[in-house]
């Protein structure tokens, strides 16, 4: 009994210093003068790794999203004769809901797990160590990149994403199942304010940078072995879900609850 | 003494959770020659290179580089101290990006504003000299061990800084890159002065370039001296790791239980 | 070399993601049409407004002209006072305009039908800030049925 509470007490101290090490991380790589022709060219490099690389697999989920929407609302909606409220349920599902969460756990599949294995790949074969002696900061010149790239690529592949799933609820429900066009449209701009799309973009906001904080320092912080490694990129993807999922109810509370 | 070594340490004690690797060590490494550290291995020489940069704090003791503490310096000092040593990793550590080139090139990109052609020409003569130019733009994992560990010396010397660190630069090289490496150690030596450290296996290389050497075993210096003077030495232990012979005072294994007492273990229980 | 190539990339990335931010912003929200730019306000009092909500609809012969900005309760009568935004384009409303509650199909969203009135040489052109006058309440269901019990009663 006792060593089960000590167990919990060693495990929630494990947890809380791993938090402090990757505030320290994090601090570290942020807090600097800006060197903006030296970190560009990084910075640019790390959104096409991280940003334009995951665009095929999210305008097909997006769209592929936005047809089984466009299905599902429509045999629901027809029952109710209202298939022509499916121009707002297809949007405002995507814009407030899965277009930054389905992003987001795209993103921390493919990106996430990406950053992570390339940075403990980066530690395990002493690059950062060597980029230390060479008097380089890797937090500023390795993780502070990637960590902006993943900060701005996300966002803009949210917005991608609830983009594209509208166009296919649109080919499904107005193109293949003929609900009217102009109604499609019309009470979709009816019911969509403004604030849809920029509380969806917060949301995506807050998921790009807790993903790419847990990826960046899953790898710094991994055992440089091959085991370690690879404990560390499944550890990204398991985490990063459950902290978008968690963090999707509060903010959905908060924006949209009472 | 003072003025003509780089590193001095002194009463120096690291530890490794419970395992101590340096028990209360003192010695110097004289500026402007080659000092060669021998041990057994997993005896602490690589941790001992990172000492030196700052990249592990000692648990007491001083480590001083020109008179400065690197253990006591701040981040932005420790980086300051950095631009004047490098270190050619035991495993190379290339960055595994960029092509042959830009990894030699990287370091002075970083720290000079010079203009790409001086950049171009540094880079090719440092490539030349450990026979790479024609190697320059293939990715680290398009090269052999030897050649990987040829490049990131290319890259370790590029800035010709005053202090270089090298891990094991003759490991996975054949006789003939070996006798060039030596002599590319001697001459970045001679004709520019910089002070080299060398960690190394390969007693006869190292007998042939080091002024200087240390012995290194049992968390101790157990011998230290110019090559000559090495060859003199009665001492069992450094004729023992000078022959190579398993058997005698340093011992080769990893501290462990008695041998026959953990055999044995299985047919008493 | 290739940091052209990715340059160009990332500019094509960049750029399909603020495409995508324009079409939701105009396509799908409708941000360029009524509500943004140049607006002024009405104001109206009911005696219930029934499901009416803020950012509700006010429609001249189904065109939206307008927006609800706010509902608030008059504390002198307790009667709900609806203010709303409507498009600086159409400004010439006279004072004669009725407003009601009306109901986009049987169960649908509820919004404000605006019945421009005649004009008159001594009609005045409403302005912003305006009171129309002339109003119908929401229907409420319940008293919907109960009268039309009460007729049924009555006609016996
Ligand atoms: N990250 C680490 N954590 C814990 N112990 C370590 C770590 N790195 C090295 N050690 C221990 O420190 C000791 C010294 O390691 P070091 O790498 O300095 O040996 P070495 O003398 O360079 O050996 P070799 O000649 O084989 O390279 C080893 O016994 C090793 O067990
Ligand atoms: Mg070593």
């Amino acid at each position: 009994m006792i060593s089960f509470f000590q167990k919990v007490g060693a495990n929630s101290l494990d947890n809380l210093g791993s938090v402090g090490r990757a505030t320290f991380m994090l601090i570290g790589a942020l807090v600097s003068k800006p060197t903006p022709i030296k970190s560009f060219p990084l910075l640019m490099k790390q959104i096409y790794m991280v940003g334009f690389l995951s665009l095929i697999i999210v305008v097909v989920s997006g769209l592929f999203i936005g047809m089984v929407l466009g299905l599902q609302g429509y045999t629901i909606l027809v029952d109710f004769g209202a298939e022509s409220s499916l121009g707002p349920l297809v949007a405002l599902s995507l814009l407030r809901e899965l277009g930054p969460v389905v992003t987001g756990l795209l993103f921390a599949g493919r990106a996430g797990s990406a950053l992570t294995a390339e940075i403990g790949l980066m530690k395990a074969t002493e690059q950062l160590s060597s980029l230390e002696m060479m008097a380089i900061d890797p937090l500023k010149r390795i993780i502070a990149p990637r960590f902006w790239a993943g900060v701005i690529s996300m966002p803009l592949l949210a917005t991608i994403f609830s983009a594209v799933g509208i166009i296919g609820g649109y080919l499904v429900g107005v193109k293949w199942l003929g609900v009217d066009d102009g109604s499609f449209w019309s009470i979709m701009q009816a019911a969509v304010d403004l604030e849809d799309i920029w509380n969806g973009l917060i949301k995506s906001i807050v998921f790009a940078l807790v993903v790419t904080w847990i990826a960046l320092y899953k790898g710094y912080d991994s055992i440089p072995t091959s085991e370690g490694i690879s404990r560390a990129t499944t550890e990204t993807v398991v985490h990063s879900s459950l902290a978008i999922l968690g963090f999707d109810f509060v903010l959905t509370a908060i924006m949209f609850g009472a | 003494m003072a003025s003509t070594s780089i590193v001095e340490i002194e009463n120096m004690t690291f530890k490794r959770g419970e395992r101590t690797i340096y028990n209360n060590v003192s010695f110097q490494i004289p500026r402007g020659k080659v000092t060669a550290i021998m041990g057994p291995s997993g005896i602490g020489k690589t941790t001992l290179l990172r000492l030196i940069g700052g990249q592990l704090r000692p648990d007491s003791g001083t480590i001083c580089f020109e008179g400065q503490n690197i253990p006591e310096l701040a981040r932005s000092e420790l980086y300051k101290v950095r631009h004047k040593m490098s270190m050619l990793f035991q495993s190379g550590a290339l960055f595994t990006d960029m092509t042959v080139f830009d990894n030699v090139a990287f370091p002075i990109r970083e720290h000079t504003k010079l203009p790409k052609e001086i950049i171009r020409t540094m880079v090719l003569m440092k490539l030349e000299a450990v026979g790479l130019r024609g190697a320059k733009d293939l990715m680290p994992s398009e090269l052999s061990g030897g050649m990987a560990r040829r490049a990131a010396l290319a890259r370790a010397i590029a800035l010709d800084p005053e202090l270089i660190l090298y891990d094991e630069p003759f490991a996975g090289q054949d006789p003939i890159s070996m006798g060039v490496i030596v002599r590319l150690i001697q001459s970045l030596n001679q004709a520019l002065g910089l002070t080299s450290v060398v960690v190394s296996h390969d007693v006869q290389e190292v007998m042939s370039i080091a002024d200087y050497i240390y012995v290194i075993a049992n968390q101790q210096v157990i011998g230290q001296g110019t090559p000559e003077e090495l060859r003199q030495q009665e001492s069992p232990l450094v004729q023992q790791f000078l022959q190579g012979q398993a058997d005698g005072p340093v011992p080769f294994h990893y501290p462990a239980a008695e041998y026959s007492s953990e055999l044995l273990e299985y047919a008493r229980s | 070399m290739t940091s052209k190539r990715i340059e160009i990339l990332v500019g094509a990335f960049v750029s399909l993601g603020i495409a995508a931010m324009v079409m939701l912003a105009l396509q799908v929200a409708d941000a360029g049409g009524a509500g943004n730019g140049e607006t002024y306000i009405l104001k109206a009092k009911f005696d219930n407004i029934g499901g009416l909500k803020v950012r509700s609809p006010v429609k001249v012969g189904g065109v939206v002209v307008g927006r609800v900005s706010s509902i608030e309760l008059d504390p002198s009568d307790f009667s709900p006072v609806v203010s709303m935004e409507i498009n600086q384009a159409y400004n010439q409303f006279p004072e004669t305009s009725s407003l009601s509650i009306l109901t986009a199909g049987l169960l649908g969203e509820q919004y404000l039908g605006l019945q421009p009135g005649f004009i008159d040489e001594d009609i005045e052109i409403l302005a912003a800030g305006d009171m129309i006058e002339d109003t119908k309440s929401a229907l409420v269901l319940e008293e919907l049925i109960g009268q039309f019990l009460f007729s049924l009663k009555e006609d016996k």
